[in-house]
């Protein structure tokens, strides 16, 4: 290549300053937990798979129900959708006869939007359609900004949001942790209509100390458990039975304000087996890495008007 | 009206109807997408591969404005033009794909702009190049009008464009520059892109240097492009092939070719990703077959003599496109996994979309460059 000898030493000094100024750059933290964030533990050894849930989450919701047989009889999704934000599906295992066990035997998983700390949607969304609320924080979606583009179903490690295919005018749907009824004092009404405390509503301090203390039983005794909301005065009094040593949801995916307790492994119940890094913090790392400031953009623009302007003076 | 263009019309005006009721129905009446494949081909085709077909004009400009080889200076504007319609189409591809069209401008509104969100700045960088690109094609249309003059209606026949371009004339470096600058920005955000599916894309494309990969490849399609549409278009319009200037072009493929290679590979070997490739499936198969075409065009492209015969050329313009194309399927759409159960193959009517653009993208094609001053002048050089 017969490049000026002039010109090459300006292109690789400046390319060396970018690198120098871009290799300093630090990686984008991981984004601590809110403060005052609120959530729920979901403990799958005490769900009875009456889904209850379900069906509290459509009335509060005012959502329609979703069909998977002709008959067309009753709700009876077979995975989330634009028209089911929360779910209880089914684990099992060859003759399925033992709760709670791996094998040969069942358990039940609720699946809802995991409110992570450091959401995926909430990074990949270009127009901000999915904020997290600051003093909740609750992964908000918000109709007026969103493009409809999908990208948070792509970046969603739960493959939580759910898109209105079949409608002219469609639009994300995932579960919304029932602010609507937080602002008024309530909370989520999957917690609220749950019988057993399968699924329960609180500060998450006070949520994962309670997992956290969930794993310190021994299986066999008895123990109380609160019912609707952790701090709530109703309990039960219930057979421990062993646990996965894991709160899943503290660190997993940089961490979420739902946490899950299972007598099963979490991977057996399709809750994906995440490092603590989230995959928002990866993803910003990159493009903060290349573009911290615009300042790589802008040197590299000077320097193409330079040359392009230099080469095309006589033209 | 020849058999071919009459095909490609109806071809179109079909597209053209299901789009009305793409727009009338929801997307679900002419996809296959779904929940778990929320992207289909008119991401992973129209815009991500699409894109890379039609770094033509960035490769070029490349070459002629930054490193100054003007002798190839004859094959830029054939270059821009199919940047400029490639581009335009991704363009026009999103605007029927997003659920919310109508809230499209929202990417420019600054209290719903997320600078975190490689999306935003693909958009934005796509939008102001599509931009870019059609004020870099003025002075062909200016010349092409200036020939046309006495067919002109009544009232443009005495505009004196000189003055406007004077005024181009002036301005063009700034927009050759942006020109460079936007892809190189852009082509590799689209890598960066799938970084945040984690580890729902395959091992074998998910890495940190996704973004340098997708850029070396793009480079490379837009050599490898430059050649398929000079070969091309010289024999379907009958006209001489540029065979110097397209041997000395090509022999840039194989340096930036390799170094995606070894950046490739190396990334691989060195994570130990390489692994996920004795799993013996579908994703294995298809990333063989991804490097396979790009070696073949690599190996070809390092002998002068192949470099010098028209048919090596075109078979490994065609290769590379051909890899650098799936390369971008498997990491948008093919290795690209929600979980278990999940499948899509694109529906008839989302097929006959993406096609219908394409054969109005090579309609229009061949229409400008009949009629405006586009190709390589005979006996140049």
């Amino acid at each position: 290549m017969d490049i000026n000898r002039r010109d090459f030493l300006k292109v690789a000094s400046a390319g060396g300053v970018l690198l120098s100024g871009v290799g300093s750059a630090q990686a984008r933290e991981a984004k601590p937990r809110i403060k005052d964030a609120v959530g729920m533990l979901y403990d799958s050894t005490v769900c009875t798979g009456c889904k209850a849930c379900v069906s509290a989450c459509k009335q509060y919701n005012e959502m329609p129900p979703s069909f998977s047989s002709n008959d067309k009889l009753w709700d009876d999704p077979l995975d989330n959708d634009s028209k089911t934000l929360n779910l209880i599906k089914l684990y099992k295992n060859g003759t399925a006869a033992v709760k709670d066990r791996e094998k040969d035997g069942h358990a039940y998983i609720k699946r809802q939007c995991m409110h992570c700390v450091d959401a995926a949607c909430t990074s990949a969304c270009p127009v901000s359609a999915l904020k997290k609320n600051e003093k909740t924080g609750i992964v908000m979606y918000n109709v007026d900004a969103c493009i409809g583009c999908r990208y948070c179903q792509i970046a969603c490690p739960f493959n939580i949001p759910k898109f209105e295919w079949e409608k002219t005018f469609p639009q994300i749907r995932k579960c919304q942790l029932c602010s609507h009824r937080i602002e008024k004092g309530g909370y989520s009404a999957c917690a609220e209509f749950c019988p057993t405390g399968a699924t329960i509503f609180g500060k998450m301090d006070d949520l994962l100390e309670e997992a956290k203390k969930r794993l310190t039983y021994k299986p066999g005794e008895y123990r109380k458990y609160p019912v609707a909301r952790v701090d709530g005065k109703e309990k039960t009094e219930r057979l421990v039975t062993p646990y996965v040593p894991k709160v899943y949801g503290e660190l997993d995916g940089g961490g979420t304000q739902v946490l899950y307790l299972s007598g099963v492994p979490f991977e057996k119940l399709g809750l994906p087996d995440l490092g603590p890094k989230s995959v928002a913090q990866q993803s910003e790392t990159i493009q903060h890495t290349i573009y911290k400031g615009m300042i790589a953009p802008i040197v590299v623009l000077g320097g193409l008007v330079y040359l392009v302007h230099k080469n095309t003076k006589d033209k | 009206m020849t058999k071919p263009f009459k095909v490609l019309m109806a071809l179109a005006l079909l597209a053209g109807l299901l789009v009305v009721i793409r727009f009338i129905q929801g997307l679900a009446s002419v996809t296959n997408m779904s929940d778990g494949v929320p992207w289909g081909i008119w991401i992973a085709y129209d815009v991500v591969a699409g894109t890379a077909i039609a770094c033509g004009g960035y490769s070029m400009a490349l070459l002629v404005y930054v490193f100054n080889k003007g002798e190839y200076h004859a094959l830029v504007r054939p270059a821009l033009l199919a940047s400029m319609f490639g581009y335009s189409l991704a363009g026009l591809s999103i605007f029927f794909d997003i659920g919310r069209y109508w809230h499209a401008y929202n990417l420019v509104l600054p209290w719903y702009a997320n600078p975190n969100s490689i999306l935003f700045e693909v958009a934005l960088c796509i939008g102001t190049y599509v931009f870019v690109l059609w004020i870099e094609f003025i002075p062909a249309f200016l010349e092409g009008l200036r020939k046309y003059k006495d067919g002109l209606p009544k009232f443009a026949q005495n505009w004196d464009l000189t003055g406007l371009e004077k005024v181009w004339n002036k301005m063009v470096f700034f927009f050759i520059a942006l020109g460079v600058l936007l892809p190189t920005m852009h082509q590799s955000s689209l890598g960066t892109m799938v970084v945040i599916a984690g580890k729902k894309l395959s091992p074998l494309w998910q890495t940190p240097f996704l973004p340098l990969e997708y850029l070396l490849s793009a480079i490379t399609m837009g050599y490898a492009i430059v050649v398929f549409e000079s070969i091309y278009a010289a024999r379907g319009l009958g006209r001489p092939i540029e065979r110097d200037m397209l041997s000395k072009l090509s022999s840039v493929i194989p340096w930036i070719l390799g170094a995606y290679l070894v950046i490739r590979f190396g990334d691989l070997l060195v994570r130990g990703s390489i692994m996920a490739l004795f799993a013996f499936n579908y994703k294995s198969l298809l990333f063989i077959v991804e490097n396979a075409l790009f070696l073949y065009a690599f190996v070809i492209l390092l002998s002068p003599a192949n470099r010098e015969k028209m048919k090596p050329l075109f078979m490994s313009g065609v290769a590379i496109l051909l890899a650098g194309s799936l390369y971008r399927f498997n990491s948008y759409l093919i290795a690209l996994t929600p979980g278990p159960g999940w499948y899509y193959f694109p529906s008839f009517s989302e097929c006959i979309i993406t096609f219908g653009l394409i054969a109005f993208e090579i309609m229009a094609y061949l229409y400008i460059v009949k009629k405006f001053p586009v190709l390589p002048k005979v006996g140049h050089a």
